[in-house]
């Protein structure tokens, strides 16, 4: 079990080492360098930078040496929590994400959790009560949620909510309280708000796991040894869950790993269009801007927080199955 | 008389070849099977688009602004005569806002065959042949199946336009992942050992980096001045960066399994050099794994352009893709009035959803325990 954990620790530190670097790039690729960019931006204000300032800069930023010099000096930096300054924003990164980073957090995390509790569930059901009405039920959703990319279903949500109910369903706040410090009366509106996103987002996932979840357990429940218990005179629902679900589980457990980058990448798309507080529309304005350390600083940081979660989630599970748990003495 | 019946379709059971096995097991999937139907749908409709639309998807005119989607009444007084009512520009009195209504004393007729705006068939054949349309008349006298956007463009002709890039951008990212997917895949099948392990951790931490932000950040940063082209190819490697792990997977899997069979190393033994293995006795018994993973790669690879696109840093107007489409129907106030922008949604979850009904039917078409 420890190798087990050690291991997943390993794979999460090359993550965040490969995320960095790839976020490295991203600030890099634009034609011109940081200092350029901000000169023009500062032209446009109608204040200039002599020649010998702008070098000056250049030497202080560390962009007159080679490219993984610049890497070093600037991971150096960000490991200190230094993110650089933003250009549009002309503020430090950091103070610009402010609570955004961890609102996209509570948004992906609520629908993880809303993922596992939807989709455990029905999977089952939909395996025990084969070819029944909630079955098909189960299964049309599943292809329709399957089918509809979540931003879509925001779209098309939101145009309902609009059109039908005469309100507007986006944001996480109402706007008495948005600019508002954190109180509890702003938490709980929090927590009124974020069903909705939760389920745009988790729509997919679940149609995913409940399909996964269905065809194992229905591999599971043909198996000689059910019908040997249901032999033995055991109660139908202790049968199904004291070990075909916990059989089945397993290939259930391992494609949820990969569920919540997918939801923190759904969450950036579908918080632009329900207008949510959340990374997503700094970030789409920061690269639309070119603010590349504002861009670069959100992309890392919800790179490193997605690996944190993905981590967590893959003990969580851990906890739960016991194959993975032995899986390293093997 | 049922026992010669049963021989011969036993008889042809067992002369059939792999192919034909797994052509019998799809067309069990009706599923499947009209998924087929439609996808061959959705790509002739790619071939023949500017055949098929009926105004030209770049020309914009301030005065059929947001006109609402319209029918083709086919019959007129009991005789054939296919037309589309006429329409007047209505003042709202009270918001000042121009809205259309039918106007019964006009009747457009419709024709089959007309002469449009000038395209060349197949990129290659010079022609303004389209499939039906309106003789050329006032402005407002057209076909406006699915209504026109703010700039007066016809939103089915647009529509049908963006099928060919949006489904041709899958091919195109599909192709590329398939190759890395191959290499990376095969190599680390076919070698195992510490290539195996390195290429499974890249694999893993490429899953674990969310998509979306990556791919904003390196769409945004392709430079502006990039022609159309150069963006379409840049978009669809980036796309294809990300999501040929699911492809490796599968090919690495199919490796380790076929490495061991005994086919193969009745070949090893018989002295066929690694790369005659590979092709002639490994390749045909995955291929169609590999055929099932790049349809059910496809729509993954559909929505990701669509969705850059609808945020506005795939895929740049003057190009049309579904994504620019549903651009335009991002903001509700927009949507409120003129709700047929949501059309261009329609194609995108059909398309999808076929897709994953013919990547199901193939999948399981392709396993002979199935």
């Amino acid at each position: 079990m420890l190798i087990y954990v050690a291991r997943r620790l390993a794979l999460a530190l090359i993550t965040c080492a490969a995320i960095s670097v790839l976020t490295f790039v991203i600030i890099r690729l634009p034609p011109g360098d940081f200092v350029d960019a901000y000169i023009a931006n500062l032209a446009v204000g109608g204040s200039s930078v002599s020649a010998d300032q702008a070098e000056a800069m250049r030497h202080e930023y560390g962009l007159d040496r080679p490219v993984p010099v610049q890497y070093a000096l600037w991971i150096v930096r960000v490991v200190q929590g230094d993110f650089g300054v933003s250009m549009v924003w002309k503020r430090p990164v950091t103070e610009v994400i402010g609570d955004r980073l961890w609102l996209t957090m509570a948004v992906s995390i609520a629908a993880l959790f809303l993922t596992w509790t939807i989709a455990l569930p029905i999977g089952i059901y939909s395996a025990a009560r084969q070819y029944s009405i909630g079955d098909y039920i189960a299964t049309t959703l599943g292809f329709i949620g399957l089918a509809v990319p979540n931003f879509l279903l925001a779209l098309i949500l939101m145009y309902l909510g609009f059109r039908y109910l005469g309100l507007s369903v986006g944001g996480l706040f109402s706007p008495d309280l948005a600019q508002a410090p954190w109180s509890w009366a702003k938490a709980w509106d929090l927590m009124v708000h974020l069903p909705l996103p939760a389920c745009v987002l988790a729509l997919a996932g679940t149609a995913q796991l409940v399909r996964i979840m269905r065809a194992n357990l229905l591999d599971e429940l043909r198996k000689p040894y059910v019908m040997t218990a249901r032999a033995k005179g055991i109660g139908e629902i202790r049968v199904l869950v004291k070990y075909p679900v916990r059989a089945a589980l397993n290939p259930f457990v391992s494609s949820s790993a990969y569920l919540f980058p997918y939801l923190v990448s759904g969450s950036i798309v579908v918080s632009l269009v329900l207008g949510l507080p959340t990374v997503g529309p700094l970030l789409l304005q920061a690269l639309v801007a070119q603010d590349m350390f504002l861009a670069g600083t959100i992309v890392l940081l919800l790179g490193i927080l997605t690996v944190l979660g993905t981590l967590i989630s893959d003990l969580l599970l851990m906890w739960v199955e016991p194959r993975i748990r032995l899986q390293g003495r093997a | 008389m049922s026992v010669t019946a049963t021989t011969t379709s036993e008889e042809r059971f067992a002369q059939a070849t792999q192919l034909q096995l797994t052509w019998w097991r799809f067309c069990r999937h009706r599923l499947a099977l009209i998924s087929l139907g439609v996808v061959a749908f959705f790509y002739l409709i790619v071939i023949f688009a500017d055949f098929l639309a009926i105004a030209d998807p770049h020309a914009t005119d301030a005065r059929r602004s947001f006109i609402p989607p319209q029918g083709i009444s086919l019959f007129d007084d009991g005789a054939w005569r296919p037309h589309v009512s006429g329409l007047k520009g209505v003042r709202d009195p009270k918001t000042f806002k121009l809205a259309y209504a039918p106007d019964p004393t006009r009747k457009v007729p419709v024709q089959m065959f007309v002469h449009g705006y000038a395209y060349n068939l197949f990129g290659l054949i010079p022609t303004d042949l389209h499939l039906f349309g309106t003789e050329k008349g006032q402005a407002i006298d057209g076909i406006f199946l699915m209504g026109t956007d703010q700039l007066g463009r016809d939103l089915f002709s647009r529509l049908v336009v963006a099928t060919r890039i949006s489904l041709s951008i899958g091919l195109a990212g599909v192709a590329f992942s398939l190759m890395l997917g191959i290499l990376l895949g095969g190599i680390s099948g076919l070698y195992g050992g510490v290539v195996d392990t390195v290429i499974q951790r890249l694999i893993e931490v490429v899953r674990s980096i969310p998509t979306i932000p990556l791919w904003m950040g390196l769409a945004a940063a392709l430079p502006n001045t990039w022609s159309v082209t150069q963006v379409y190819f840049a978009i669809t490697l980036i796309i294809s960066l990300v999501s040929w792990t699911e492809l490796a997977r599968v090919v690495r899997g199919r490796f380790l399994a076929l490495r061991e069979e005994d086919f193969v190393i009745a070949a090893e033994l018989a002295g066929a050099s690694q790369l005659r293995i590979i092709l002639r006795h490994m390749l045909p018994s995955f291929a169609s794994h590999v055929i099932a993973a790049v349809s059910l790669a496809l729509p993954v690879m559909i929505v990701s352009e669509t969705s850059l696109s609808f945020l506005g840093l795939g895929l740049r107007p003057p190009a049309i893709s579904w994504g620019i489409l549903l651009q335009d129907a991002q903001n509700v106030q927009v949507l409120a009035g003129a709700p047929w922008l949501l059309c261009a949604a329609i194609p995108v979850i059909i398309v999808i959803l076929a897709f994953n009904f013919l990547g199901d039917g193939l999948r399981d078409a392709a396993d002979p325990y199935g």
